[in-house]
């Protein structure tokens, strides 16, 4: 039993981190943008949010505050990952270069800067060279106070808020997408933006703002992954990118739809975790285990196009740029 | 009261160096129908696209209702009450007919769903349409589709609509309705613009008719005054003199009979049907048509790249008089039997060949296959990159130039000499002048004589009647997907194809 709630709980804040990432990329490519960045500007977001933290706390000292922490934190994490946005929205949109290489291309600068500032942190830290963000992180995990309801608090309520915050946004984003004006146009912008712009629809605006809107909420992931997931320290390890290129694919297992993202995320983090509770596999065979989310993602790829529903498919021009005089 | 609705005066707009819309200057009346008509790249949805702000004249004004206006994009269109339903239908296939028409409607938050299909069913009832609100678009047929389209527009409250050949996809029963639909529009004060080019619709449904002919603007008539003889001669003009050498045919002997050939399109409605003709060595054949006539399938499906319909049959006579059924082989048998495409297509690199190619590997791609060795032989198709560049005056600093990065009519010239290189039994080109100078043109036409006069037959798929009068021994004229006619080159008059190419009978004379 604790075992499985263990599970549960892993899960879950796996998921947390892939869910924040899949649902920026998917507001993303809902405007025909495939931002092959996410890995990246998840890395953004993550070493800004810390690097906000770690001047507060440090400029604060002993009166630093759980909340403030946690606000600077998080303004730093969504503004920067947003700016990761507008690089790309630039070069893709006004430019018009191609999304898959500026995508990657994006990938590997976010990783860089962030690996680059995280070390550089970790030496400012001094003592062991581990950067500790003590107070910040705290007011991230402080559990919501039902936690000790047994089973039921254990697996609900013993997270941060971040990941209660994912769950909102994702349904807040299915809600805009399927029930609004705005959300209609953004969608057919990445359908087809011809028609949205002979509609009278700024295909440049709403792109624009969905991948930077987009690119801040992917940045969330990876705030949520320093300050929670791994408590507050900085390692280069690579393991944002591993778990951003998880939430590109979670889009594609989500068929494009928000709330999908939210058990597809959780599923994953439990394909992701479910080696530890395997007995007799060895460190080779594990490594199995964490493929699963891909295979499963394959196989809801090959299900899609076997059943041919066009409501499954990505969106119609997604990766293509827009220029409205080509002949 | 002024019962000018649009006014447009002295509007132009060119792309590149091609003036598409030349000095234009044309009137739309409140409460009527006019029909703007013209032949192929005269100008008509160019014009009508600055109207719809798609695109944005390089000079000229605009009046809407007496007042200057300007029109940067398709909302300022809307805002003004002009609509346009294009040619492609601008709808997102995954939404309802419901959320296409809606859809770039002003206002923020949610869409009263109710209301709207409510709204939509009572323009429904208004005009006559049929329409279901909640159907996805991907479920719905063309005509359907274009229900749609009308809908959102007039949704918009469009006092103007402009309709870019709306019956070319629809069947006759359905382009009953739609003018039904028109003509209430018309009753409720409406004004209608539709670009076509069948006279007998625009004598069916319009109070006037607009002439444009190459970019300019011809003149208007009023329907009623007119008859479809007199309208074909404002549209396709008096016959320039164009001095394009023509040598009689030699070595006459059938190459290609092709029988019953029918072709099924991609979205369901057949593209060619039952097409027969011969063609011979050392002639020329012109394929004149409306575009989308089904030339091109024509040309792909003769080349094993379409399939053809059960019952075809294309049989092939090869110079040592062997015959060949075409139909049923692959389309590099094809190829090895002698029977060459060179196809222009739009946007000329789309068939044929590889824009990030440089020329030699261009030529390469034809050649490889009958090499034997494992690695590519470069030597060959280098000394014919060479000849083509020189004897086709192809203008490129060198060889190794990526071919997209050559201009339009070298890159014609690329294809055309790789084509003509391979010796072709059989030598079919589309539009293999389209967007080229004056000079280059001639090049291209001196080109393919020369490989009559070598008893190729050639088939030439053109726009330009003035050059298909002077190039070719015999036009096939198709209207429709058929054959409405052929004619003699030497003796046919301009008029005579125009009104076959529309599909009016006249007594062709072969």
């Amino acid at each position: 039993m604790t075992q499985l709630i263990q599970l549960i709980q892993e899960a879950l804040a796996f998921g947390t981190v892939i869910l924040f990432g899949a649902i920026g990329e998917l507001l993303t490519e809902k405007s025909g943008n495939l931002n092959l960045g996410t890995p990246g500007i998840m890395y953004l977001g993550g070493i800004a949010g810390l690097v906000g933290a770690f001047f507060y706390e440090a400029a604060a000292g002993a009166a630093a505050s759980p909340v403030m922490g946690v606000l600077i934190s998080l303004v730093c994490a969504f503004v920067v990952a947003g700016l990761g946005g507008l690089i790309y929205s630039f070069l893709t949109i006004s430019l018009r270069a191609n999304q898959n290489v500026t995508g990657l291309t994006l990938t590997i600068f976010g990783s860089g800067v962030a690996n680059f500032l995280g070390g550089s942190l970790n030496k400012l830290a001094g003592g062991v060279g581990q950067i500790s963000i003590a107070v910040t992180s705290s007011g991230y995990r402080a559990a919501t106070g039902l936690e000790n309801l047994g089973f039921v608090g254990n697996i609900l309520f013993s997270y941060g808020f971040l990941v209660y915050l994912a769950i909102v946004i994702a349904i807040v984003a299915s809600f805009f997408l399927n029930r609004t004006r705005a959300g209609l146009n953004l969608r057919s912008v990445g359908e087809n933006p011809g028609t949205a712009d002979a509609a009278g629809i700024s295909v440049a605006k709403n792109k624009y703002l969905a991948t930077c809107i987009g690119a801040g909420v992917s940045g969330l992931g990876g705030l949520f992954y320093v300050m929670d997931y791994t408590k507050g320290t900085w390692a280069n390890d690579g393991g944002i990118e591993r778990l951003g290129w998880l939430a590109v694919a979670l889009v594609i297992f989500a068929t494009w739809k928000p709330v999908k993202a939210i058990w597809g995320s959780y599923l994953f983090g439990v394909l992701f975790w479910m080696y530890l509770y395997i007995p007799g596999l060895t460190r080779s065979s594990q490594e199995l285990f964490k493929m699963l989310p891909y295979v499963v993602t394959i196989i809801v790829l090959i299900v899609v196009s076997i059943r041919k529903k066009r409501e499954n498919n990505p969106p119609e021009s997604l990766g293509l740029a827009y220029f409205r005089e080509e002949r | 009261m002024d019962k000018s609705a649009v006014r447009l005066e002295n509007v132009s707009k060119s792309f590149g160096p091609v003036t598409a819309v030349n000095r234009v200057s044309l009137e739309l009346r409140r409460g009527e129908i006019l029909s703007l008509l013209g032949e192929n790249g005269s100008g008509k949805t160019t014009l009508m696209n600055m109207l719809a702000g798609l695109y944005f004249p390089d000079e000229g004004e605009i009046f809407v209702d007496g007042q200057p206006v300007t029109i940067r994009s398709p909302r300022d269109a809307l805002s003004l009450g002009i609509g346009m339903v294009h040619q492609h239908f601008k709808l997102v296939d995954v939404f309802t007919a419901a959320e296409n028409i809606v859809l770039g409607t002003g206002g923020s938050g949610r869409y009263d769903a109710k209301r709207l299909r409510q709204d939509i069913l009572d323009i429904s009832q208004k005009y006559g349409f049929e329409i279901d609100p909640d159907r996805k678009i991907y479920d719905m047929s063309v005509s359907e589709r274009q229900t749609v389209e009308i809908v959102k527009v007039l949704y918009r409250g469009a006092k103007i609509l402009i309709l870019d050949e709306p019956t070319a996809v629809l069947t006759p029963q359905e382009t009953d309705k739609l003018f039904a639909v028109l003509r209430s529009m018309r009753e409720d004060g409406k004004s209608v613009v539709i670009i076509t080019h069948k006279l007998n619709e625009v004598m069916a449904v319009s109070d006037r008719v607009a002439v444009l002919r190459r970019g300019k603007y011809i003149g208007d008539v009023a329907t009623r005054e007119t008859d479809p003889k007199k309208l074909t001669e404002m549209m396709v003009g008096r016959s320039i003199s164009l001095n394009i050498d023509r040598p009689e045919p030699t070595q006459r002997t059938e190459r290609l009979r092709v029988s019953s050939l029918s072709v099924l399109g991609e979205d369901g409605v057949m593209k060619l049907k039952d097409v027969s003709f011969e063609a011979y060595s050392g002639e020329l054949l012109g394929i004149a048509g409306i575009s989308g006539s089904g030339q091109k399938e024509l040309l792909e499906a003769i080349a094993g790249l379409d399939p053809a319909q059960p019952g075809a049959s294309v049989l092939f006579t090869s110079r040592e008089g062997e015959a060949h059924e075409l139909v049923g082989k692959s389309p590099l048998e094809i190829a090895a039997l002698g029977v060459a495409l060179s196809f222009v297509p739009e946007d000329r690199l789309g068939m044929g060949l590889v824009g990030d190619m440089d020329i030699t590997d261009n030529m390469l791609l034809r050649s490889y296959k009958r090499g034997k060795s494992f690695i590519t032989d470069r030597r060959r198709p280098k000394k014919l990159a060479e000849e083509v560049v020189d004897e086709l005056e192809v203008a490129t600093p060198r060889l190794s130039l990526p071919v997209r990065r050559l201009s339009g009519g070298n890159v014609q010239k690329v294809l055309v000499g790789r084509e003509i290189a391979m010796q072709p039994t059989v030598l079919m080109t589309a539009y293999a002048v389209r967007g080229l100078d004056i000079n280059t043109s001639y090049t291209i036409y001196n080109l393919l004589t020369e490989q009559k006069m070598k008893g190729v037959c050639v088939i030439y798929v053109g726009e330009d009647l003035d050059v298909l009068l002077e190039l070719c021994d015999r036009i096939m004229v198709i209207c429709d997907g058929q054959v409405s006619g052929v004619l003699d080159g030497r003796t046919a008059t301009k008029e005579q194809l125009g009104l076959l190419m529309t599909h009016m009978e006249v007594s062709a004379g072969e």
